[in-house]
């Protein structure tokens, strides 16, 4: 397997106040890696780390063999919250999907990359959508032509961070099925940040638990043990007594 | 009427409204969206600081005016990043430092007859050759903004983080959108005032985003409705003998607001 995104001795840090403590991880071709922890434990620094939208305070991330600066951005798809989403801004569907391709707002777009767009967002059954402006859309509507923008540039890695947030468990798990559907007719690198164990658990196929510090990285099937889940969701000063069940979907 | 309204120092005024509509309802567009229009307002002030230092120093005023707002702007910018204080604060500190500067620099000038008052409206319809030239180079510059910035500002201003993920040089393009809105403002303020400048950052803008399904098209509607209230309003204020850049302000007000009513019905 080839080696897609390296991590080397990675330290973020926020005034004192550190948001990735050490991490040394590398991200192997095809996978998917479900990204958890609690809130304020890094998941959302690590990837915009990634991204190269936060400098690290020391280490570096080598994309492709490329540190992060010199990385072509055509190689990395990202969906972001959809909360960030500013409704007041005029813009379809069709625009923000083109953007994945032009990479800036252009005014006047070519008849290749229209049907480009078009074409992704009918693979994402979205596209009844496309002349609609976004802040006529759903959650789960956005969420699809996030994924549609990032999708359509045909990326070798695919970030997400919480795309499930705000939107309810038929979307999230039409959008999931989406996910799973495209990796398998695609060679692509999936890093997704969750807060959903069970989605997580039965869509990855790795799993990364951290609390600003590495607590687990590998297969998702020695993942949730007792001591992971404890380490994860534990403070400094004392340990929560936590279990996680996972029921069958 | 027909010859007042056909004489040269109004057609002048029409030529003059038409290429600041042009820049100032161009520019808008990022100010409205981006949530500028405090900094157009402070910065508009802040010339008028620049302008009255020029008279001072019996220079061409826009020699020093320029430096000057862009200082200013530079300085707000500076002490947003050091500071713990918010950016509409650090305007606010800024913009009237700026101005009172204005007052006292024109009161220290010996024999200045025209009053401070004359820059808040400016003086639409005393422009010459020179004047003109200056607001055409200023539209030739919007229009080189146009093609070679739009569509990057466009993104940024859609999503920042979105145009830094897909290397787009973002901190550049925040200056460089920056430095032109200082440049608009302080040619257009010795020339129709700071009241006027401030209104044609917002109003144009603000009325084509109601009426607009996209960016383009709300650029497009903004700079039309930026250059036709202006002229329009030329000829009612020559008409019934008002002050110009009231009339103006007053005339796109009246739009907004009743493009605000007629949405507001249609929801």
């Amino acid at each position: 397997m080839k080696n897609v995104i390296e991590i080397e001795k990675l330290i973020v840090k926020y005034g004192n106040n550190i948001a990735i403590d050490d991490f040394t991880i590398t991200v192997e071709e095809g996978i998917y890696l479900a990204i958890l922890g609690p809130n304020g434990s890094g998941k959302s620094t690590l990837l915009k780390t990634i991204l190269g939208l936060i400098q690290p305070t020391s280490g570096f991330i080598k994309i492709f063999g490329n540190s992060v600066d010199k990385v072509n951005p055509n190689l990395i798809g990202y969906v972001p919250q959809i909360k960030t989403l500013d409704k007041t801004f005029p813009a379809l569907t069709i625009e923000l999907v083109l953007s994945g391709l032009s990479k800036n707002w252009a005014f006047r777009s070519s008849k290749k990359d229209k049907m480009k767009a078009l074409k992704i967002l009918e693979q994402l059954d979205s596209i009844d959508i496309a002349h609609l402006h976004l802040s006529e859309l759903s959650g789960g509507q956005l969420q699809k032509v996030y994924l549609a923008r990032s999708l359509v540039r045909s990326p070798k890695i695919l970030l997400l961070d919480e795309p499930a947030t705000g939107v309810d468990f038929v979307c999230e798990t039409n959008f999931n099925s989406i996910l799973n559907d495209y990796a398998e007719q695609n060679t692509i690198t999936i890093l997704m940040v969750t807060h959903d164990w069970t989605s997580a658990y039965h869509h990855s196929t790795h799993i990364l638990l951290m609390n600003n510090n590495l607590i687990y990285f590998g297969t998702k099937d020695n993942a949730f043990t007792d001591d992971n889940i404890k380490n994860t969701f534990s403070h400094l000063a004392h340990k929560h007594n936590v279990t996680f069940t996972l029921k069958e979907q | 009427m027909i010859e007042l309204l056909t004489s040269n120092f109004i057609l002048y005024a029409y030529l003059a409204i038409i290429l600041v509509g042009f820049s100032a309802s161009y520019f808008g567009v990022f100010v409205v969206q981006r949530k500028l229009s405090f900094l157009g307002n402070g910065l508009a002030h802040a010339a008028f600081g620049g302008v009255a230092l020029g008279i001072l120093l019996d220079t061409q005023p826009i020699y020093v005016a320029i430096p000057f707002t862009i200082l200013i702007s530079l300085l707000i910018t500076y002490f947003k990043e050091k500071s713990i204080l918010s950016n509409d604060t650090l305007i606010g500190v800024f913009f009237s430092f700026a101005f009172a500067l204005g007052i006292i620099f024109l009161s220290l000038k010996e024999n200045y007859t025209t009053d401070a008052f004359s820059y808040l409206f400016g003086s639409i319809l005393s422009i010459n050759n020179t004047d003109i030239i200056i607001l055409a180079l200023m539209a030739g510059f919007s229009l080189f903004t146009f093609f070679k910035f739009w569509a990057r500002w466009a993104y940024s201003t859609f999503d920042n983080e979105l145009a830094v993920a897909d290397r787009l040089p973002v901190r550049f393009d925040n200056y460089v959108l920056s430095l032109s809105l200082s440049l608009i403002i302080v040619i257009s303020v010795k020339i129709i005032g700071i009241v006027l400048i401030s209104s044609y950052l917002v109003l144009p803008a603000a009325i084509a985003r109601l009426y607009s399904r996209t960016f383009f098209e709300m650029t497009i509607l903004s700079i039309i409705i930026g250059m036709v209230s202006g002229l329009i309003s030329i000829v009612l204020s020559v008409l019934i003998d008002l002050p110009t850049s009231a009339v103006i302000i007053v005339f796109q007000s009246l739009i907004f607001m009743t493009s605000l009513f007629i949405k507001k019905s249609q929801m």
